[in-house]
């Protein structure tokens, strides 16, 4: 396999301007995305994959995705200085030689020189993204944005707190094994609800906790892990998305993994029933239940009574999750924990999770990353994992 | 009476950075005016505003001015704080959904699909904020 004859450069276009003076970051990117999208004959709702680096304000694409539209499942914002873009073509054309996208934007924009004359404050990144000043001033904070996603799902769905905490009980079961988990108790759905409510409808035992720590993790080629004394794991199949606030249509009850999953389970030829082992992001109990429902465990709206009565609890219910203890008890290290989410996914299908938590027989288990704000744009990436007969 | 009932109206906030693209935005706010964006070429109002429509990526965009009402989409309190705020999406009647905060309100009596009216505060320097309270 290699990328040779299998992606093609079908449009280009190089900004006039040499000095954009009344014309912001994100619109410059928009305006080099438009005119290549002319020069090749297509339209915005044809891109499938965003490629961008640190002249992009915000988060990754993010926000500049967010700005122009675009709805994604294929993004790389690999940042290497001018080598970037270069190396951006290299991924994109990786991407489509393996399926995963067929229309790909790269951009590059900014405005040093119109900056400095504009006394504009300048940074990397080229100043606060596009959406800055419209939310900024209502105090966003990351509780207070999972806040908002769970009552809408709460008003809509009729999601209560005690199946929330449900989500929290069913990660304390699994990290009283953790030796190293940073909160070892057993709680119940009472301690969740009796705990101080820190922003509506979420409880401070509905929150992930904050840690330092880490994670890394080693990929290979087949012909190096067939060399190895370790057990590996297979990569089957993986699907990534950008979900963001669409202009204004804002609807917070879902969130990427509606189009990561489906796309992660295609190429793994395998279904929801065939996975024994869910590693689901834990910022807080709310972005399980949504995930678990983009992910097709149980159908939109019913993740609280999927979640609830031990259903996550390894042993004890059918979709054993987190036995770290995850997020909401193991560690989130320096605010995001999508690592340790496929760690300890390697731990169960390798069959070295702890003894009280590991699944039998696990050949196939799956890891669900979520980045950003489930209350206004992330990022969702879903990995689906398998031993050497999966 | 709840402990968040009162004053929750910000005393001050600060001037938001306003740039080429958004200044018809801020300058309007200056005189009370809340405007989304509305585009020519496919018909559809956006917010946050911006140059370019992000459903159909034409640049024919023009500022539209709304009635400033709405209703609450959804909305958190936050209240492991001193001076607790409520954070809110609020849907336009023009259509699009921003973000905000719910003031002049109690904080415990808010609920989703309740009506709700533009309460701009001043910044001092030309622009207001706006904030939403129950209509």
């Amino acid at each position: 396999m290699s990328i040779r004859g299998k992606a093609f450069i079908a449009g280009v276009y190089e900004h006039p301007l040499r000095e954009a003076t009344g014309k912001t970051v994100p619109q410059l990117h928009a305006e080099v995305a438009k005119g290549a999208l002319e020069d090749a004959g297509l339209t915005k709702d044809d891109i499938d994959a965003y490629y961008c680096a640190g002249d992009v304000p915000g988060l990754g694409p993010l926000n500049q995705a967010e700005y122009m539209g675009l709805n994604v499942t294929q993004f790389d914002s690999t940042e290497v200085g001018g080598s970037s873009y270069v190396a951006h073509v290299n991924h994109a054309a990786q991407a489509i030689a393996m399926g995963h996208c067929k229309v790909a934007l790269i951009t590059l924009a900014g405005r040093p020189r119109a900056d400095a004359k504009e006394n504009y404050r300048t940074r990397p990144g080229g100043g606060p993204p596009a959406d800055y000043a419209f939310e900024a001033p209502f105090r966003p904070v990351v509780t207070n944005m999972y806040g908002m996603a769970a009552m809408r799902h709460m008003h809509e769905y009729g999601t209560t707190s005690e199946q929330l905490a449900w989500v929290k009980v069913a990660a304390s079961h699994h990290a009283q094994y953790n030796e190293h988990a940073m909160l070892r108790n057993v709680v119940t759905v009472e301690d969740v609800l009796n705990s101080p409510m820190i922003s509506d409808p979420l409880h401070r035992l509905d929150c992930c906790v904050m840690s330092d720590g880490g994670g890394a993790v080693i990929v290979v080629a087949p012909e190096i892990a067939a060399q190895l004394k370790r057990p590996t794991v297979k990569v089957l199949g993986a699907g990534e998305a950008i979900k963001h606030l669409n202009g204004g249509k804002v609807d917070l009850t879902y969130s990427g993994a509606r189009w990561s999953g489906p796309k992660a389970f295609e190429e793994a030829g395998v279904t929801q029933a065939d996975i024994k082992y869910a590693s689901i992001y834990d910022s807080f109990t709310i972005t399980v239940v949504e995930t678990l429902e983009d992910l097709g465990f149980c159908a939109k709206g019913e993740g609280g009574k999927f979640v609830a009565d031990g259903n996550l609890i390894s042993g004890v219910g059918k979709l054993p999750f987190n036995t770290d203890g995850g997020g909401l008890c193991n560690n989130h290290p320096t605010d995001r924990g999508g690592i340790t989410k496929v760690i300890e996914a390697v731990r169960q299908v390798r069959g070295e999770a702890h003894p009280k938590v590991q699944v039998p027989n696990c050949d196939i288990a799956l890891a669900h990353g979520t980045g950003g704000l489930l209350g206004s744009r992330m990022g969702s990436a879903t990995l689906i994992l398998g031993g050497a007969d999966a | 009476m709840s402990e968040l009932n009162g004053m929750n109206r910000p005393s001050k906030v600060r001037a938001p950075r306003v740039n080429d693209e958004t200044k018809g935005f801020w300058a309007a706010t200056g005189d009370g005016k809340l405007l989304v964006k509305h585009c020519n070429s496919c018909g559809e109002n956006h917010f946050y505003p911006r140059t370019f429509c992000p459903f159909c990526f034409s640049d024919d965009t023009e500022y539209l001015e709304t009635a400033g009402r709405g209703t609450i989409y959804t909305y958190s309190v936050m209240r492991r704080t001193k001076e607790p705020w409520a954070i809110a999406y609020v849907t336009l009647d023009e259509g699009p959904t921003m973000m905000t905060n719910l003031i002049d309100c109690d904080f415990d009596k808010l609920e989703i699909g309740q009506a709700v009216k533009v309460a701009f505060i001043d910044t001092g320097e030309g622009t207001a904020v706006p904030f939403f309270a129950p209509a």
